[in-house]
Order: C-alpha cells, then sequence, then structure tokens
C-alpha cells in the first residue's frame, strides 16, 4: 500500500501532500505520523498541502483531527502552502480548523513551529529564534 | 370565423393603415420628439404587413406559433429600438393596442352577416393584439434587465482592486454593498494575491460598505476564515460608529477578527506586528519560489 513519507528535521516533522488523499491514505498517515512523534519525541509538525488541489470534508478533518492528535502528543501542528480554492471550499463546507495553526510557505511554518515551541517550552529553544 | 379578420386584414389593408396612422398622429400621448412621422409610418406598415402575412394561416390565438416567428421579431427589434430611444414600456405596448379601433371599424364595416359573428371576431383580434402587446413589454423588460446586468458584471470587475501597502501586507479597500456574488469574487481575488504576494497580513477596509448586516458580516467572517486557512492573518478596519453599533445589536461576533477603526490605525498595527514576529523577512526578502 502507498504511504505518504515523512521527513525527520531536527525537533520537527514534515509531511508533504503530493498526491490525493484517500481514506486509506490518511488513515494510514494519521498513524505514522503518531508512531513517529512518539518515537523521535517530535516538537512539531509541518504538513504541506501546496500541491493538493481538490479537498473535501473528509481531508478537511483528517488534517484537524491530525493537529488534534500531535497536540495530545505534545507536538505543534502548521499546515502550510493551502491553495484559494481550498481555503474556499473549506471555509463553504464549514470547516474553519481553528484549532490547526497555518502558515503560507514551509519556511514561515518552520519560523512559526519555532517560535511556538520557543515560547511554550523554554529549555528547548536552543537559538532557533536567532 | 378566423378567416374573415385574415380577409379584413387583406382587403383593406390601406384603409387600416390610414385610420391607424391618423389615429397615432392624433394621439394626445405622441412623442413627437423621440419619434417622426416617417419612422412611424414605416413601423405601423411593417407591423401590419408581418401580421396579415401570419393571420393568413388562420390561426390567431398562438402568438408562439411558427407563423408568427417574424411578427414577434419585428416587435422584438421596434421594442428595443423604442427602449433605446426613450419610450415607457407602456407606450411601446400602446402602439399594437391602438390598432384595435381601426381594425374593429373595418371588422364592422365589412361583416354585415351575423352581428353575434361579428363579437366573436372582434373578441379573437382584441385576444390576439393583448398578447402582442404584452410581448413587447416582455421584450422591453428583457432588454432592460441585460443592461442591468452588463452594468453589474463590469461594477463587480471595477469594485475588487487589491493593493499592496507594504511587503507583506495587502489591503482590500471594498466600496458598495457586499453580496454572495461579490463576496466570492472579494475573497478570490484576495487569496490569489495573498499567494502572489506572498503576504502574511491582509486589511480589509469597509469605509465603503454602506450598510453591514448579519449576512454581510458572514461573508466577511467566511472571507477572514479563508484568509487564515492559507496563513494570513485579516485586519477589518473602516468601522464607522453607527455600523459598530449595529453589530452589537444584531450580535454579530467579530471577537475571532482583529478590528481597527481607521486604515491608518490597521496599518499602524500590522507594521508593528510584522516588525516584531518577522524581523528577516523586511531586512532579507526572501526569494520567490
Amino acid at each position: 500500500m502507498d504511504r505518504i513519507p515523512i521527513l525527520k528535521m531536527g525537533d520537527f516533522l514534515m509531511v508533504t501532500i503530493q498526491v490525493d488523499m484517500h481514506d486509506q491514505l490518511a488513515s494510514a498517515l494519521q498513524d505514522d505520523l503518531t508512531t513517529k512523534i512518539a518515537r523521535f519525541n517530535a516538537k512539531g509538525v509541518l504538513i504541506d498541502i501546496s500541491s493538493l488541489d481538490i479537498v473535501d470534508s473528509f481531508i478537511g478533518r483528517m488534517l484537524a483531527n491530525t493537529s488534534a492528535m500531535a497536540r495530545v502528543l505534545d507536538a505543534q501542528t502548521v499546515v502550510v502552502g493551502m491553495q484559494p480554492a481550498v481555503a474556499i471550499t473549506l471555509v463553504e463546507l464549514g470547516l474553519n480548523l481553528s484549532g490547526v495553526h497555518t502558515a503560507l510557505d514551509v519556511e514561515r511554518g518552520m519560523e512559526m513551529l519555532r517560535r511556538q515551541i520557543g515560547i511554550t517550552d523554554q529549555d528547548e529553544d536552543n537559538g532557533a529564534e536567532g | 370565423m378566423t378567416t374573415s379578420i385574415a380577409k379584413t386584414l387583406l382587403k383593406k389593408r390601406n384603409e387600416i393603415l390610414q385610420e391607424w396612422l391618423s389615429q397615432q398622429l392624433s394621439a394626445q400621448n405622441l412623442r413627437a420628439d423621440l419619434i417622426s412621422e416617417t419612422e412611424l409610418r414605416s413601423e405601423s406598415e411593417r407591423f401590419l404587413n408581418v401580421l396579415t402575412e401570419a393571420v393568413q394561416f388562420g390561426n390567431i390565438s398562438d402568438i408562439l406559433a411558427p407563423e408568427y416567428k417574424s411578427v414577434l421579431e419585428m416587435l422584438e427589434g421596434f421594442s428595443r429600438s423604442r427602449g433605446l430611444q426613450g419610450f415607457t414600456p407602456s407606450e411601446t405596448a400602446t402602439f399594437v393596442f391602438s390598432l384595435k379601433q381601426p381594425l374593429f371599424l373595418a371588422l364592422r364595416k365589412s361583416d354585415d352577416s351575423d352581428p353575434v359573428e361579428l363579437v366573436e371576431n372582434m373578441l379573437a383580434a382584441d385576444f390576439l393584439l393583448d398578447k402582442l402587446g404584452l410581448y413587447t413589454t416582455e421584450v422591453y423588460q428583457q432588454s432592460r434587465e441585460q443592461v442591468i446586468r452588463r452594468q453589474q458584471d463590469e461594477m463587480l470587475e471595477l469594485s475588487t482592486p487589491v493593493v499592496q501597502l507594504w511587503e507583506g501586507i495587502v489591503a482590500l479597500p471594498l466600496i458598495g454593498t457586499l453580496d454572495s456574488a461579490r463576496t466570492s469574487v472579494v475573497m478570490e481575488t484576495l487569496l490569489q494575491t495573498i499567494v502572489e504576494t506572498r503576504s502574511e497580513l491582509a486589511i480589509i477596509d469597509i469605509t465603503g460598505v454602506p450598510t453591514v448586516d448579519t449576512l454581510v458580516a458572514q461573508h466577511l467572517l467566511k472571507t477572514v476564515a479563508a484568509a487564515r486557512l492559507m496563513g494570513a492573518d485579516c485586519i477589518i478596519s473602516g468601522i464607522r460608529p453607527q455600523i459598530a453599533q449595529t453589530m452589537v445589536h444584531l450580535q454579530i461576533d467579530l471577537s475571532t477578527v482583529t478590528t481597527k477603526a481607521t486604515m491608518a490605525e490597521a496599518l499602524r498595527f500590522a507594521l508593528k506586528r510584522r516588525g516584531n514576529t518577522t524581523p528577516g523577512i523586511l531586512k532579507n526578502p526572501s526569494p520567490k519560489q
């Protein structure tokens, strides 16, 4: 079965969704992600959805759920690069993803994660802000 | 019975036309300032000709039948040009209705046989002309609606400029009423500009929005939510005191959105926030991908 690769970058995990998400793929991703967060003791998760053109309520809920799961495991999630059409669709579907952090691109997402971890956990802040 | 109308129209064409014209020219509501006598004459003649032709088929009740195609086409062109010339819809329809009198007169003169038949003929002709007269009104209205629709489209294009105020800050000055159609255009333009300029802050200025009701507020909140999903924050500015009062009375909850009274205040806030949170970007703009 296909799996979406999860890259480890220091304290963060990075997921780039480049294919159409279907139910099995989404639940496999959630499994993998939670396992890896626990194993690497990751502090942040970055989900890049800039290649995602089509979205439905299922994907929307999947993003919200993934973020909630990560939060339980003490990792912050940032969703980056959402396309305008996708954003409009999600809003029209009534999914505001209010618990999910968002950023325009990967760079800013990274910055946001560093900042948040710096704020929430002073000990982990090894010059990440500088 | 229908044939006698057709016969009358064919035989007494000139008589009817003369009578009709003199009546139209002597009518009180003749718009001599808008249309010349020769124009009126040629229009009357053309209408009478196509009507006579159509009636010869023996159908005088269904104006949507194929034999009336040329009549309807003639009336469509007529109604459009009258509308452009500045006639009112009732004046346009009166043109058709005014044919009744000369036609009935001619029918009475020719039909010397049966009074019952005469009444039936007159009724049938009456119905036919009523339908044709109403048809001109319909076309008149349609042409007006087309104009309105075109203007709406043009306004839609003109009214949604997104301007970049600063690096990373875009502003969207909204002018005019916000309806669903406009909101979607506004939303798309704003989000597209956010992507293109990689802006993290968007100022939506509603100084030019005359009224804010629950629907407009809902549209605004939708736009803000969509921008947030893309990673950009929105500031709503230009809320007039009356509108602030209305919003509270309508119990519209804008607590999730940053609001400022003026655009200047919003820009000051935006610059301050940018300066505090992302100091590197102002000095070294990251290359576009």
